[in-house]
């Protein structure tokens, strides 16, 4: 029999506040261990938690960029539960109320788009750190996060693929980060993700036993988890074996999931509203004021790219998910440059010596009004496209603009016949055998030949009056 | 309406409560005695009350986004059982 997954994800992810969710410590990431923290987040009696009027307001970008609705009521709940890195022995969390709710992403798989629904998204605090490793008496305790504000991001059992899971989260990453919520790191905690997982035959409409998925510190081992817990489960079934509810933890180095809490105790919070924190009711106006404040989203620039300026789908793709090369081309094609011709630039010459040096637009000097400067002296014939080329590396590692840049080390095209006729003629003289070769009908050995010229002027010959050039004197037109 | 011994035990532990067999049995009772008022209270009709969220008559209370003091770190942990460096230390937390 063949199985199919049904997967549904929940992502949480830390909001960029100053402040932490409850309290005015700040949210800020690391810290002396300790150093975050008051009464409020270290759960002392007696003390009123009150809500981060940003921490609500950040949530509703982030629902509205999911195309979410927002709830005009919603409420804090008390989720219970004890676990050493939250002192309250309580989470500050939203239970049947979420701020947003039923929105959706969209995903591009080889299968073409696919809309992922998003069940909810509501706001609670984060918990403490806790380290154990090289600790012989016990486990250490830091609340420098504890309180931090988080939204948790529920998708519906839309995800069919280990593969679709990743562009999932890479998804609502992008989002993130144009909404500009959160920072959306992983590698520092800022998004994490839990997976629900479960198998059934393929064409079946019937959901099979879920298992839950902890642990996964990386798009990549979402996915591998993912395809491991499919595999288990399915030997299982084949075996005559039943899957049991469970939450199993992802072991990165051995690349497996094990067992670990138990049953009776997990999802066993009762939650009840918080007496501490009163309603929140949420109008139209406040709504619509955060939905202006909205920027363009991820898929708005795509269609944008690909409408208004006619950039291949998979170059509009790959500037989109970047932030800063997306920022830098829109500011390039603003300063005035040629989109397609911006688009390629970055594409191909910047993006790839941003990989060689292992940085980000940021870290090298080049501006957007270098690259729209650089395109302008290709139009207008200044420099040819392959002088271009080290005349970006340069500009990227000094921040000299292009036109200095080129007059500094004379790279300016020789577009000037008398001048190049000279450097021609010793380029045929050099090379009898070429020059046989076309005068004999092969007409494409004019091709070396051009070369050859390029080469002598170092790179500087206009490539198109040399071809001219070349092809008169072995006519003998000239 | 009665609540038996193992659902008091199940809450106990949820409440990481130790309770001796005679707790059990005392404490079984009451809370029943408790669920049985909250049955005649369900006698009410209640068809066009919404649930309570809060017993306030308060909406959208919050503060901005600022940072202010935190505690310092002795502070802090003066209540710690047990501290390390600027650590709460605490006894192992075992996973699975």
């Amino acid at each position: 029999m063949r199985y199919e997954m049904v997967v549904g994800l929940e992502v949480h992810i830390e909001l960029s506040t100053e402040s932490k969710m409850f309290c005015d410590c700040s949210a800020k990431f690391g810290g002396e261990a300790n150093t975050h923290v008051c009464p409020v987040c270290l759960g002392m009696p007696g003390v009123l938690p009150v809500p981060n009027k940003k921490a609500i307001d950040y949530a509703m970008r982030a629902s509205l960029a999911l195309n979410c609705q927002i709830a005009p009521f919603t409420k804090f709940d008390r989720k219970n539960y004890h676990y050493p890195d939250m002192p309250k022995d309580y989470q500050i969390s939203q239970y049947d109320k979420p701020i947003g709710s039923n929105g959706y992403v969209v995903i591009r798989t080889d299968k073409g788009d696919r809309r992922i629904g998003i069940r909810r998204l509501h706001m609670e605090e984060d918990t403490g750190k806790s380290l154990h490793e090289g600790v012989a008496a016990g486990s250490l305790l830091d609340f420098n996060r504890a309180g931090v504000p988080l939204i948790e991001i529920v998708s519906e059992p839309d995800i069919r693929t280990a593969e679709e899971a990743r562009l999932y989260l890479q998804k609502i990453r992008t989002i993130m980060l144009y909404t500009g919520v959160s920072d959306v790191k992983m590698e520092e905690g800022s998004m994490r993700c839990d997976a629900n997982i479960s198998l059934r035959p393929e064409g079946s409409s019937e959901f099979g036993t879920l298992v839950e998925i902890k642990n996964m510190n990386s798009f990549r081992s979402v996915q591998r988890a993912l395809e491991y817990e499919a595999a288990r489960q399915q030997s299982v079934l084949e075996s005559g074996g039943r899957i049991v509810r469970e939450t199993r933890h992802w072991d990165e180095g051995r690349g497996v999931t094990f067992s670990s809490r138990s049953k009776e105790e997990a999802h066993d919070y009762r939650y009840f509203p918080d007496p501490d924190l009163v309603p929140l009711e949420i109008n139209q106006e406040w709504v619509d004021e955060v939905r202006r404040a909205l920027p363009e989203l991820p898929d708005q620039r795509f269609r944008r790219y690909v409408e208004e300026y006619n950039l291949p789908a998979y170059d509009a793709r790959v500037l989109v998910e970047d932030l800063a090369l997306a920022g830098f081309f829109d500011e390039a094609v603003a300063a005035g440059a040629n989109p397609k011709a911006a688009s390629n630039w970055i594409m191909v010459d910047l993006q790839g010596l941003l990989k060689g040096e292992g940085k980000s637009i940021s870290e090298v000097k080049i501006k957007p009004s270098h690259l729209t400067q650089l395109i302008d002296l290709i139009e207008k014939a200044t420099i040819s496209g392959k002088i271009a080329k080290d005349v970006l590396v340069e500009v990227c590692f000094t921040g000299k603009d292009p036109e200095s840049v080129v007059k500094e080390k004379g790279l300016v095209q020789i577009t000037d016949e008398s001048a190049l006729i000279k450097a021609a003629e010793e380029v045929l003289a050099a090379n009898p055998g070429p020059v046989e070769d076309y005068r004999k009908g092969k007409k494409n050995a004019i091709g070396f030949l051009v070369g050859q010229l390029m080469k002598a002027t170092r790179g500087k010959a206009n490539p198109g009056l040399a071809n001219d050039i070349l092809r008169k004197l072995l006519d003998g037109s000239v | 309406m009665s609540i038996s011994a193992g659902e008091v035990r199940h809450v106990a532990e949820l409440a990481r409560m130790a309770l001796s067999d005679h707790e059990v049995e005392e404490l079984s009772a009451q809370l029943s005695r408790i669920l049985d008022h909250m049955e005649t209270l369900r006698e009410l009709p209640t068809d066009d009350v919404e649930p309570t969220a809060h017993v306030l008559p308060i909406r959208n209370v919050w503060r901005q986004d600022t940072v202010g003091e935190s505690l310092p770190p002795d502070a802090a942990l003066a209540n710690a059982p047990e501290r390390r460096g600027n650590y709460f230390l605490v006894p192992k937390i075992v996973e699975r």
